[in-house]
């Protein structure tokens, strides 16, 4: 098992160190020079020069290559180009609001979408199994922009069920208050999808020799189903919600941006609009290596959940 | 089509002809390809200028409703206030003569209309006839997701071929590149690439989604073509001296094309989706050019107006074309590989 992980770990080293040669070319190469950027509209040379100096693109990019690797070793990427705050702690502290609403979504949106599966599973071919595939099929084809505009207008504006927009200072304020349509949102949108995959996946196990073993040993269709068959649909799931929790995190810029929310998907966004480099390059790398480490956490989960599974 | 024709001689029908039997009989799939064909349509007459081509003129007041709401009287007053009035001649002014000459040309070329209080679908905020603009929009939307589909599926494929059939170090160069793409989360990708290219266009926005979602399709061809590479026909091709470029190309990608294509209809739907996203940000789309995108990003100000139809326009027709567009890919997966059911 540690030997596993650890060389798991080592295959991640040529992985990474193309993420960081391709971060290094787009922003380094394609990029072109910042300091004209930096320097503002009325620039004279010497600061142009000034500035190259200090980012270190007066240098040839082998040297330039090397700054930038020891940046990500040192988890220091140096301040944000618009602010002048420290981009670490632009990370450290976006990512308490991301993870408000991503952590209740996440579980939110597997469970739901577990058992409703599970529940059309059961009533295969039917008029409702194929009504709620078309439904799922629309509701997939709506934009996530017209969701949030309609639902933002409709339940926070028009009804003052919610707060349009905001953030508060504590926990319990941000999960109950302000985080509470966002994630409404966030499972209107993905349960359509979440539900089509997950029932792909449980037909698939639906039609296996085990299945009808229990049946004819006179096992209720209901055990079957929530017992045998979920535990065996269980990998794909696994693989599906691990593989998405890094994606998620970007992915929620449009809610964050929409709501107010001061969270990663947000600062994202303000880091394209601005042109503020070290922030996005942060912010890919550590997602890169989430990414990674999410990959080998599924391959572990699934030996918990699947003895049959030998990690070697 | 050549393929068609010679299974159409020898007697014994292709995978082709096989497939659209196949998609014939199926409705569902055959109602989705006529609305996407419907919309491939719009587009051709729209790009040719047919159709939508006056979608700038101003013909409605702003904000006009749409006709079956009908005029209120806020619409109304404005109509008269925007009637052009008559002010009255300057006597000091020494180019009066001028002017008037030139008002009269004016006159004679454009006569003053009056500007409708309704409009079949409503008016935006400049009073352009939202009917036309949901063409014109729809217009930048699908050739850019097309465009950008095309494009991956090329990549994908070229990248696949290439990997799969040498396989050595050149499969284990394209697989690393494969794994650093896929360590980036798609949405991020594409954000990185537009921070970076600071290029506002048609053009970069089916770059962006075009370097960014070879991905899937590579993973696919590669794994196609490891299988195709070892056929008999292909080594027959090597025996009669064809080249390397050639099996891959001639004799393989036309076995293996039922892939990409469905490949293509799936990154269509998906590349349409997040086309629409880039431009409401304000990353996709230049300003001049109409996109649902766009139109959603206005939609969303004139929605606290109470000025709902433009939202509803722009969302309902993305919605028909992608739920289509989504049947018509499944139709087509199923048509072209009935094994997987």
């Amino acid at each position: 098992m540690f030997a596993y992980v650890l060389r798991r770990l080592w295959q991640m080293l040529p992985t990474m160190a193309g993420v960081v040669l391709l971060v290094f070319f787009l922003f380094n190469w394609v990029g072109g020079d910042p300091a004209y950027l930096l320097a503002g509209k009325m620039a004279d040379a010497n600061a142009i020069e000034n500035i190259r100096r200090q980012l270190g693109t007066d240098q040839p990019y082998t040297v330039q290559l090397w700054i930038f690797v020891k940046q990500i070793l040192t988890f220091d990427f140096g301040n944000a180009w618009s602010t002048g705050e420290p981009v670490s702690h632009i990370i450290s502290s976006r990512l308490g609001p991301s993870l408000t609403v991503l952590i209740p979504l996440t579980i939110l949106e597997t469970v739901f979408g577990i058992a409703l599966a599970l529940a059309i599973a059961f009533v295969r071919g039917s008029l409702t199994d194929r009504a709620v595939m078309v439904a799922c099929t629309v509701g997939m084809s709506i934009s996530i922009l017209v969701y949030i505009i309609v639902f933002q207008y409709v339940f926070a504006y028009q009804l003052g069920l919610f707060p349009v927009q905001g953030w508060g200072n504590s926990l319990g304020e941000n999960l109950l208050r302000y985080a509470l349509l966002p994630i409404i949102i966030g499972l209107a949108v993905s349960i359509a999808p979440t539900l089509r995959l997950y029932r792909s996946f449980v037909l698939d196990e639906a039609g296996q020799d085990y299945v009808r073993t229990a049946r004819a040993k006179g096992l209720s269709e209901r055990r079957i189903v929530w017992v045998h068959v979920l535990r065996n649909a269980a990998i794909p799931i696994i693989t599906h919600v691990m593989a998405n929790l890094p994606a998620l995190l970007i992915g929620a810029f449009l809610l964050e941006r929409f709501f107010g929310i001061p969270g990663i998907g947000r600062e994202v966004i303000l880091a394209v609009e601005r042109s503020d480099f070290p922030v996005i390059k942060a912010i890919t790398v550590y997602v890169a290596v989430a990414t990674m480490v999410f990959n080998l956490l599924a391959d572990l989960l699934y030996q918990a959940v699947d003895p049959r599974v030998q990690l070697k | 089509m050549t393929a068609m024709n010679m299974t159409m001689q020898s007697g014994s029908p292709g995978l082709w002809t096989l497939a659209w039997r196949r998609l014939c009989a199926d409705r569902v799939g055959i109602a989705a390809l006529a609305v996407v064909a419907g919309f491939l349509l719009l587009v051709l007459l729209s790009a040719t200028g047919l159709v939508a081509g006056d979608w700038e003129d101003e013909v409605a007041v702003n904000y006009a409703p749409p006709t079956f709401v009908g005029a209120d009287a806020s619409a109304r007053a404005l109509a008269r206030a925007q009637l052009p009035r008559a002010t009255p001649p300057n006597a000091f002014d020494p180019l009066a003569a001028e002017l008037a000459e030139l008002k009269a040309q004016v006159a004679q070329t454009h006569p003053p209309l009056e500007k409708r209080t309704t409009l079949p679908f409503g008016a935006d905020k400049w009073g352009h006839d939202i009917v036309k603009k949901t063409i014109k929009g729809g217009q930048t939307s699908i050739v850019v997701g097309l465009v950008a589909a095309l494009l991956a599926v090329a990549l994908g494929t070229l990248f696949g071929a290439v990997s799969g059939f040498y396989g050595g170090w050149v499969d284990d160069l394209f697989n690393w590149f494969y794994s650093i793409f896929t360590a980036i989360p798609s949405i991020l990708m594409i954000l990185t690439v537009a921070a970076v290219l600071q290029q506002k266009g048609v053009a970069t926005i089916v770059l962006i989604l075009g370097l960014t979602g070879w991905t899937g399709p590579y993973r696919l061809m590669r794994a196609e073509y490891i299988k195709h590479g070892a056929r008999e026909y292909v080594m027959a091709a090597n025996a009669i001296g064809a080249s390397s470029w050639a099996r891959m190309f001639g004799h393989i990608l036309p076995n293996v094309s039922h892939v990409a294509l469905v490949q293509m209809s799936i990154l269509v739907v998906g590349f349409i989706k997040a086309e629409v996203i880039l431009s409401f940000l304000g990353f996709g789309v230049p300003v001049g050019t109409v996109s649902w995108g766009s139109m959603l990003n206005e939609a969303q100000n004139e929605l606290i107006l109470g000025k709902w139809w433009q939202l509803a326009a722009a969302a309902g027709a993305m919605a028909l074309l992608v739920t289509s567009f989504s049947l018509f890919a499944d139709a087509l997966r199923d048509a072209l590989d009935p094994k997987i059911k």
